[in-house]
């Protein structure tokens, strides 16, 4: 007769029932809803959309608006801990974002993008706030490492804001603590992606993209 | 000035008794004598550089100010400990002999909520002016919610 050893049964996690996630879904700012929409290019769209052919222009002018977007993504220059190191590798000569055409640019007025690179404490959040609100739209945010993703190590502090996706709307989170360099590079080929889809009636796509 | 002369002089001067580590003096003083200990330890025993100024918690025994002036020709360092008393936080500054004490002095107020009589600027300076509460202290809940981050 044939013993077999006793199999261990681990219940699933129910991630529902985690508090740190419930957190996240109480907490976490949305982009209100189409707030990049300019009301005037929109009706514009919308009317030659409605002649005949009028849609072949449109996508197409909304394929190269789109295309335009997402291969000049200036990321504005801010770091704000030991992840800023990283991010400077990642602007650096070896791994050179710049042949995807970003350019780290040293004013918030002209950049599209914001890489949350660090520790958000509660004294620096009205300040990133700032730099944020400063941004023209359309706008994106990349939430670099885990004390920006959800404060990290020092989620428990006294001083931490608990994820930077409770001040500003994130688009993208690469974990790591550090990110490395290529990690930080693939959030940014995934922001691309995202670009990508952004319509210019203001719409986007969904906040997370399932990945295997 | 050699640390065993110190604690003698120390012994003398103030009837408390040191103790002797090397080149290191622990004087533990009431806080009435916190200034008058520092003067001495400046002008008699030489110790011109103030190293660090910070408290502890004690929980229900109250806080204990800890201080660390140092003789760097001599070699000498002499470290402070005064009780406050449960429920107290009043301590005399020390900003009147060193200058350096300003900022440790703030700073430990900015933390463990400890008054210093007589500071002449004593506001927060690590942690926002409208911040509640003094987060070292033993019954600061570290989840204490801020508005509007939280």
């Amino acid at each position: 007769m044939e013993v077999k050893p006793p199999v261990a049964q681990v219940p699933p996690p129910v991630w529902t029932e985690i508090k740190d996630l419930q957190e996240w879904e109480k907490y976490r700012q949305e982009r209100p809803e189409g707030d990049k929409t300019s009301n005037a290019l929109a009706a514009i769209a919308d009317a030659i959309h409605h002649l005949p052919g009028g849609w072949i222009v449109v996508t197409s002018t909304e394929k190269i608006f789109n295309w335009a977007r997402s291969s000049s993504i200036w990321p504005v220059t801010f770091g704000l801990a030991c992840c800023a190191i990283e991010m400077m590798a990642t602007f650096a000569s070896r791994f050179d974002v710049e042949r995807f055409g970003m350019v780290p640019w040293a004013s918030p007025r002209h950049s599209d993008l914001m890489i949350v690179s660090g520790t958000v404490t509660i004294k620096m959040a009205p300040m990133l706030k700032r730099i944020y609100d400063q941004m023209p739209d359309p706008k994106w945010v990349v939430s670099m490492g885990s004390c920006a993703n959800s404060g990290g190590p020092f989620r428990h502090g006294y001083h931490v804001v608990k994820g930077v996706d409770r001040v500003v709307p994130v688009d993208v989170y690469v974990p790591g603590c550090p990110p490395t360099p290529d990690s930080l590079m693939f959030g940014l080929l995934k922001l691309q992606e995202k670009v990508a889809e952004f319509q210019k009636t203001g719409q986007r796509s969904p906040s997370s993209t399932p990945e295997d | 000035m050699i640390s065993s002369d110190a604690a003698t002089r120390v012994r003398e001067t103030f009837g408390l008794e040191p103790t002797r580590e090397d080149g290191l003096l622990t004087v533990v003083l009431p806080v009435e004598r916190w200034e008058e200990l520092a003067r001495f330890a400046k002008h008699e025993l030489g110790c011109l550089y103030f190293n660090w100024l910070s408290a502890v918690d004690w929980k229900g025994e109250g806080f204990e100010v800890v201080c660390r002036l140092e003789n760097l020709e001599a070699g000498l360092a002499v470290m402070m400990k005064a009780r406050l008393g449960p429920g107290q936080s009043h301590c005399p500054t020390l900003t009147g002999l060193y200058r350096g004490a300003d900022w440790m002095e703030r700073e430990c107020y900015d933390m463990f909520g400890i008054v210093f009589d007589g500071h002449p600027d004593l506001r927060r300076i690590l942690l926002p002016q409208d911040w509640e509460g003094y987060p070292l202290r033993k019954d600061y809940a570290v989840d204490t919610p801020h508005a509007p981050y939280r």
